[in-house]
């Protein structure tokens, strides 16, 4: 499948890192965080008004803006 | 032999119920020289060791205050060793800033908590085995149930008796190769124990700041290491050394966890925290919920419970202390003013004050709770929204939620946040919360005017200070914050049942605080208003008080408050005192009118102002001016006078502009 940005992956769905369109702050904490290339994040969780998003990757729970989503380069992992 | 433990990990890993363990009841919380940040110190069980309390950090970077103050007591106070507590439960995040802390050539231990919830999800992690493959010791402990903290004791004597030995990643080849690389061409010819050089070097590589904080370099050296991170970032296809060395030490621990780590099944199936976060995160129900659990901590700081307990220190004041000081002072042939300002002065001000100890004491209990057992993260993620719209995030929620407490400390839990403009909007914005030392205000004017709507006078002040900080929120964010873009970014921890014990010591330790300001601050306080009150400006004793110093004092101000509606002396040098503690406002007040109790105090109120004015001058005590104690702390976590000064000024004006508002129209509709 082709590259997406992580805010399109719907819920319950999983997508592969490829890279991140980011800067300064935010790039660092999203990397200190474990968002680097190849990590799988499954979206677990969209706030009641659309916004922020539920994250889960390498085994925790991370709440990030849908924004900051959409500077996240992946590719959409088939669920089985 | 003195040594300094420090005590290093993630927030939400257990940390605060391991220091609690390790030290027992012997801490303090202490300034640390160099560092104007107070941390919690106490000594190691049965030693002369020190063990200091970090604050919970992701990683080494340089970003969020609290990793910048980590980071420079490690770098700076080099202690002589590093307890690193993981949760176990989240091997691969917390593992992260393990690493990183390797690079500090400090002996280190590892204590993996939570190890009981990871055997019992059906995980394992093998403790021994880690130890081998790295290097570090590792001891798998449950801070909940106090398992294997005497093996941890063990280890650190026996690590503190045997020489350090650097501990070296075994990184990717193109990720070492570099650091070595840069190593060796920063060290030179200088003692490898002199700097952490592999940080440094580690920074360096990273290039996420200037080396220039920790080392000088030649500008040959500079060139050298120019060069490696040229040729490793050519190795790299997305050219970003930043994310290339992280992935590097995310793929080290990976391959950790492969060999020692079996993952719990829990991964994929539905744990007990996602089925509470269906209904507390769920589209229909999460934001009933909010309200109700807000409304409930309202209610019960504000209920029966505490009516009941204020009133039983009210009597135990009025009835035993009040009585029995004054015969033993009429006994021992004390003058007549010395009674009356023991009495009166000391006693009778600080005892009104004490009166708010219970309705703090489970405010601060409330907060304790809702923030181990989780759902402040979830209050976040349901406010971000909100909070986004005045430029905050929900990580703005929890120093805001604080303030109702004190904006003390409210202000200092400001500093989770990475971004800089959004702290000192969420600093500048906490103060308009309202704070439990103005409850008192409220309780005694809407108990005097507004009698049968006095629940509903008193949340009326928490709404509007909400209110103008959502304005003034708005009004910062299209002037001095423009160019802010704030972020998101937030753990969301699993529920976690609270431990009583943490909860109790949490709360005990935040009212300690309150007693301590009650027994110093307001006692000399009470004195020093005693003083001026009770003494002409010629320094002569007069027991009519509108010959004193303060009527001198008060009259000056009490026309600036006449458009207000509470243009008195006694008003004007109360606000002045509140100032100090908001605490002493009401105590002034009682001590100016010679009012003998809360009752008294109502009655006499009830004459001078009308409900217009009180309610005028409640909004004002509401917005105006932070207390002394809060405005030192905004100036120490500001670190900038200028902002601390505009913080005061821009509050003291709001205040006379919205009482000046409440007054004049609610005259104009009282007289419609």
């Amino acid at each position: 499948m082709s590259e997406t940005t992580l805010n399109n992956i719907k819920r319950n769905h999983c997508a592969i890192v490829i890279r991140t369109n980011l800067t300064g702050i935010l790039k660092r904490r999203l990397i200190d965080m474990g968002i680097t290339p190849g990590v799988v994040i499954k979206i677990k969780r969209i706030a009641p008004l659309g916004d922020p998003i539920e994250i889960r990757l390498r085994g925790y729970e991370l709440s990030i803006r849908r924004s900051e989503a959409k500077k996240i380069i992946v590719k959409p992992v088939e669920v089985k | 032999m003195s040594c300094n433990l420090a005590l290093i990990g993630n927030p939400n890993c257990g940390k605060t119920t391991l220091f609690n363990l390790l030290t027992g009841s012997n801490q303090y919380v202490g300034n640390w020289a160099g560092v104007t940040v107070e941390k919690k110190v106490g000594k190691l069980k049965n030693t002369d060791y020190n063990i200091i309390d970090l604050p919970g950090i992701y990683s080494l970077s340089p970003y969020s205050t609290e990793e910048r103050l980590t980071q420079n007591f490690l770098l700076n106070e080099k202690p002589d060793l590093i307890i690193n507590i993981i949760d176990g439960s989240n091997f691969e995040r917390n593992m992260y800033l393990s690493v990183q802390l390797t690079e500090l050539n400090i002996p280190m231990i590892i204590a993996v908590n939570m190890i009981d919830a990871v055997t019992f999800s059906g995980g394992n992690i093998d403790c021994q085995y880690l130890t081998e493959l790295t290097g570090i010791p590792f001891i798998p402990i449950s801070a909940r149930n106090n398992d294997n903290i005497d093996i941890v004791i063990e280890e650190i004597h026996n690590i503190l008796n045997r020489p350090n030995k650097p501990i070296e990643i075994d990184y990717n080849h193109t990720t070492r190769n570099a650091l070595n690389k840069i190593y060796s061409v920063i060290i030179g010819e200088n003692n490898p124990n002199d700097k952490p050089y592999a940080f440094i070097a580690s920074k360096l590589l990273e290039g996420s700041e200037s080396s220039d904080k920790y080392i000088n370099l030649s500008d040959k050296q500079k060139i050298e290491i120019q060069n490696i991170i040229h040729e490793y970032e050519l190795l790299s296809p997305y050219n970003d050394r930043e994310s290339l060395i992280a992935d590097a030490r995310y793929r080290y621990i990976e391959s950790l966890a492969a060999k020692a780590v079996i993952k719990s099944k829990s991964n994929d199936t539905i744990t007990i925290s996602d089925r509470i976060d269906f209904i507390v995160t769920n589209r229909f129900l999460a934001y009933p919920l909010f309200f109700i659990i807000m409304f409930c901590i309202f209610n019960m700081t504000f209920g029966t419970l505490s009516k009941f307990l204020s009133n039983i220190i009210e009597t135990l004041f009025n009835n035993i202390i009040i009585p029995s000081v004054s015969s033993i002072l009429i006994k021992a042939e004390a003058p007549q003013w010395i009674i009356c300002m023991v009495t009166d002065g000391i006693i009778g001000g600080t005892g009104g004050i004490f009166v708010f100890l219970p309705q703090i004491a489970i405010l601060f209990l409330c907060l304790s709770i809702l923030e181990d057992s989780g759902y402040m993260a979830r209050a976040a993620f349901l406010t971000d929204r909100f909070l986004k719209k005045l430029g905050l995030s929900g990580k703005s929620f929890i120093p805001m939620l604080m303030g109702f407490g004190c904006t003390t400390p409210a202000v200092m839990a400001a500093r989770t946040q990475e971004n800089i403009n959004e702290r000192r909007m969420t600093i500048m914005l906490t103060p308009f919360m309202s704070c439990g030392a103005k409850l008192p205000i409220y309780a005694l004017f809407a108990g005097a005017f507004f009698k049968s709507y006095q629940g509903l006078a008193v949340f009326s002040m928490y709404i509007i200070g909400i209110l103008i900080a959502a304005i003034m929120g708005l009004i910062f964010k299209k002037t001095l914050f423009k160019e802010n873009a704030s972020t998101f970014v937030m753990e969301l921890p699993p529920y976690r049942r609270p431990l009583l014990k943490s909860i109790l010591k949490n709360t005990w330790e935040k009212t300690r605080g309150f007693i301590i300001k009650a027994g110093t601050v307001i006692l000399s306080m009470s004195v020093l208003i005693w003083i001026l009150q009770n003494f002409s400006p010629s320094l002569r004793f007069t027991e009519n008080s509108s010959e004193s110093i303060f009527a001198a004092i008060g009259s000056a101000i009490a026309p600036l408050l006449r458009p207000l509606g509470f243009g008195t002396w006694q008003a004007a040098v109360s606000l002045l005192s509140g100032i100090v503690a908001k605490e002493a406002v009401v105590s002034t007040m009682s001590v100016l009118y010679s009012a003998e109790n809360t009752a008294a105090l109502t009655d006499i109120i009830s004459t001078i102002f009308t409900p217009v004015s009180a309610y005028s001058f409640m909004v004002f005590s509401l917005l105006y001016i932070p207390c002394i104690s809060a405005l030192a702390t905004i100036k120490r976590e500001t670190g900038n006078l200028k902002w601390t000064l505009a913080i005061a000024v821009i509050q003291t004006v709001t205040a006379y502009v919205t009482s000046m508002l409440v007054y004049q129209i609610g005259n104009i509709i009282i007289n419609l």
